[in-house]
């Protein structure tokens, strides 16, 4: 134990000196979860909308007191018909209702600025309900889960799956292979220390670091970002952790096969940040992509742990409703694991 | 073969196409100060992997101790101690941390070694906390020397410890490794200063990943007697190329401020001197010189090359 506790110990000298890094890794998933939860957010928020009419009646009254009364919406006036056009153009105004009576029944036309996909999407279906409230059949839509559609939300899984396999590879990676660099891990070979001891006094301080980075990001989901708490808490941790663990075992891999910190890092960030991001469902919905990149985003576990995470956070799901992606992470966990040690095993020269 | 340390039998060793090792055979013996002397390149750095069990050998043995370095690498591992060419201890650690953390990775501390390290270390011990890489080259030599002498190994596996260092700094480091040597250690150092030889028990010779010849210092140098002058003239460079074509020079080169003649049996200083005034250079003077372990060097490997 004591040469166990010597390599854990050196080990968290090297973390805790290296200052700037670490302050980076605690600092960085508060500023991503805040900069997502607060600043950032794809919400339609001050759509600024014109109602036309052609003649005055009591529905584009209606409409136009729902308008009023909507924070999502700014009203910017009644204007003529004819006007829309150079009002949208000219970019007085994000959307109009245009209201027209053709054959004695006032007819709806909704015309929005697109020129921004999400806000126009958004915005079209807001005021479509909107509109629709003030005639005379309702049309209710109930929105589950997330009934405000609020962004933060969605991010806070997106944000952990990020960057836990960004934070644990990485370091992991450039830890291992700055040993390789610098000859130590020659030194550390040549003694009479198991090489699995090595790897594994390198990654125990690792997981440590990660769970206060668990801890600190889950107190911000919960406690700022108001994601409701309840049982299913329990289960987003153990989920986490093993995550962690596969994306401490995906940096072992990476550092068997480079030799170079800058590599260790480039491939790092080449492996994990991209797909990550673009395929793992995290900002695009994994349903909307060719059939091909969503074979490709079956083998990035962060699209597992994503899927999971929104399931017991937003969802709050029973651990039962998870148990395909549970299955699928601790495979993808033993597989990397095990062909991480066999390789770092074998690697002398 | 008790008083065997070290074995190195037919070791070969190549990257690629490139040997760094071809059948490469000497022995060390217990308690001996030997000497690996080649220029970079040379295959040194390779056979001291082999040696740390860091690589096998691709063809032939190596052993310490009676323990082959392939098969009972494990029980090796706590008899060595070894001194990587490239500076190999954890910069981000001070000096103490870096000793007791490789002290423990063997099972040791820093107190039950101290008495071995004590003549490296005692000039280390008045700063403990200065980081390791904020050291001067001689000073970050001591340390790893420290570091891999902090299980009290039977055998010492130096490579290149003193290349950067310098000149004060590289004797006292031959000092210690000698008190060393004195206490019972084996060690094997390798150096690419042609000088440091004489400072070894015995000596290896290689290049191009071949011992040329293995023996004490003196006894290779004392073959060389009377196969070498010394050449000065007031213009060095005609004299260089006019000595390349007189009669029973095998080889000249520049050493230092003269120029040094590898001659043949039938070489007569007074006719070289007769072709010399020939050629235009009357001031030549030749006279027998006392050859050095850089002479040999040069005389093994232009036969080599032949």
């Amino acid at each position: 134990m004591g040469i166990f506790a010597s390599l854990i110990k050196k080990e968290a000298l090297h973390i805790v000196r290296d200052r700037r890094t670490m302050l980076l890794t605690l600092l960085m998933p508060l500023a991503l979860l805040l900069l997502f939860g607060f600043a950032i957010s794809t919400e339609v928020n001050n759509v600024r909308v014109v109602v036309a009419a052609d003649r005055h009646s009591g529905v584009e009254r209606g409409v136009i007191e729902r308008l009023r009364a909507n924070e999502y919406f700014t009203f910017e006036g009644l204007v003529a018909p004819t006007d829309v056009e150079a009002i949208l153009r000219g970019g007085g105004a994000d959307a109009a209702l245009v209201m027209v009576e053709r054959e004695g029944a006032v007819r709806t036309q909704l015309i929005v600025d697109a020129s921004n996909p999400v806000m126009g999407r958004s915005a079209a279906a807001y005021l479509s309900e909107v509109a629709a409230g003030a005639a005379d059949t309702p049309l209710i839509t109930t929105t589950l889960y997330n009934p405000q559609m609020k962004s933060s939300y969605n991010f806070v899984p997106g944000i952990m799956g990020m960057i836990f396999i960004l934070i644990c590879a990485i370091m992991t990676s450039v830890s291992i292979v700055s040993e390789k660099e610098n000859g130590t891990m020659n030194l550390l070979l040549v003694s009479p220390v198991k090489p699995g001891m090595v790897i594994f006094g390198k990654l125990v301080p690792y997981f440590i670091l990660s769970c206060a980075i668990l801890a600190v990001m889950l107190g911000v989901a919960y406690s700022l970002l108001d994601i409701p708490f309840s049982e299913s808490a329990i289960w987003v941790v153990a989920l986490s952790l093993l995550y962690i663990v596969l994306s401490l075992s995906v940096g072992l891999l990476v550092s068997t096969l480079v030799d170079t910190q800058v590599s260790a890092l480039v491939v790092s960030a080449m492996l994990f940040m991209l797909p990550v991001v673009m395929l793992s469902g995290m900002i695009f919905p994994i349903e909307n992509m060719p059939l091909p990149l969503q074979w490709i985003s079956g083998i990035i576990p962060a699209r597992w742990y994503i899927a999971a995470m929104r399931k017991l956070m937003i969802q709050q799901l029973d651990p039962g409703g998870i148990w395909l992606e549970s299955v699928i992470l601790f495979a993808m966990t033993a597989v990397v694991l095990g062909v991480a040690i066999a390789k770092s095993g074998l690697k002398r020269s | 073969m008790s008083d065997t340390a070290i074995n190195v039998s037919g070791v070969s060793y190549s990257y690629g196409d490139i040997k760094a090792l071809d059948k490469v055979s000497f022995a060390v013996r217990s308690g001996e100060l030997f000497g690996l002397i080649g220029p970079d390149g040379a295959g040194k750095s390779t056979l001291y992997r082999i040696l740390a069990t860091l690589a096998g050998p691709m063809d032939g043995s190596a052993s310490i101790l009676g323990l082959d370095v392939v098969g009972e690498s494990r029980r090796l591992r706590s008899i060595i101690g070894y001194m990587p060419e490239k500076f190999s201890l954890y910069p981000d650690m001070s000096v103490m941390e870096n000793l007791r953390f490789f002290a423990s990775l063997y099972g040791s501390d820093v107190d039950e070694c101290y008495s071995l390290i004590e003549p490296v270390f005692r000039q280390l011990a008045r700063f403990p906390d200065r980081m390791a890489g904020a050291l001067s080259g001689g000073m970050k030599q001591k340390l790893a020397l420290s570091c891999a002498l902090a299980h009290r190994p039977s055998v010492l596996l130096l490579d290149e410890p003193t290349t950067g260092v310098d000149a004060v700094s590289r004797s006292e480091f031959w000092e210690v490794l000698r008190a060393l040597r004195d206490g019972g250690m084996t060690i094997l150092v390798s150096t690419s200063y042609m000088d440091e030889a004489s400072m070894c028990d015995r000596v290896a010779m290689i290049d191009n990943g071949r011992v040329l010849a293995a023996d004490t210092p003196e006894a290779l140098v004392a073959c060389m007697d009377g196969s070498l002058y010394e050449a000065r003239s007031g213009d060095m460079y005609r004299l260089l190329a006019a000595l390349r074509s007189t009669p029973g020079v095998a080889d000249c080169y520049t050493f230092g401020a003269s120029i040094h003649l590898a001659v043949t049996d039938d070489f007569d200083s007074e006719a070289a001197k007769r072709h010399l005034a020939a050629a235009g250079i009357p001031d030549a003077d030749i006279v027998p010189a006392k050859a050095t372990i850089e002479d040999l060097f040069i005389k093994l490997t232009s036969h080599a090359g032949q």
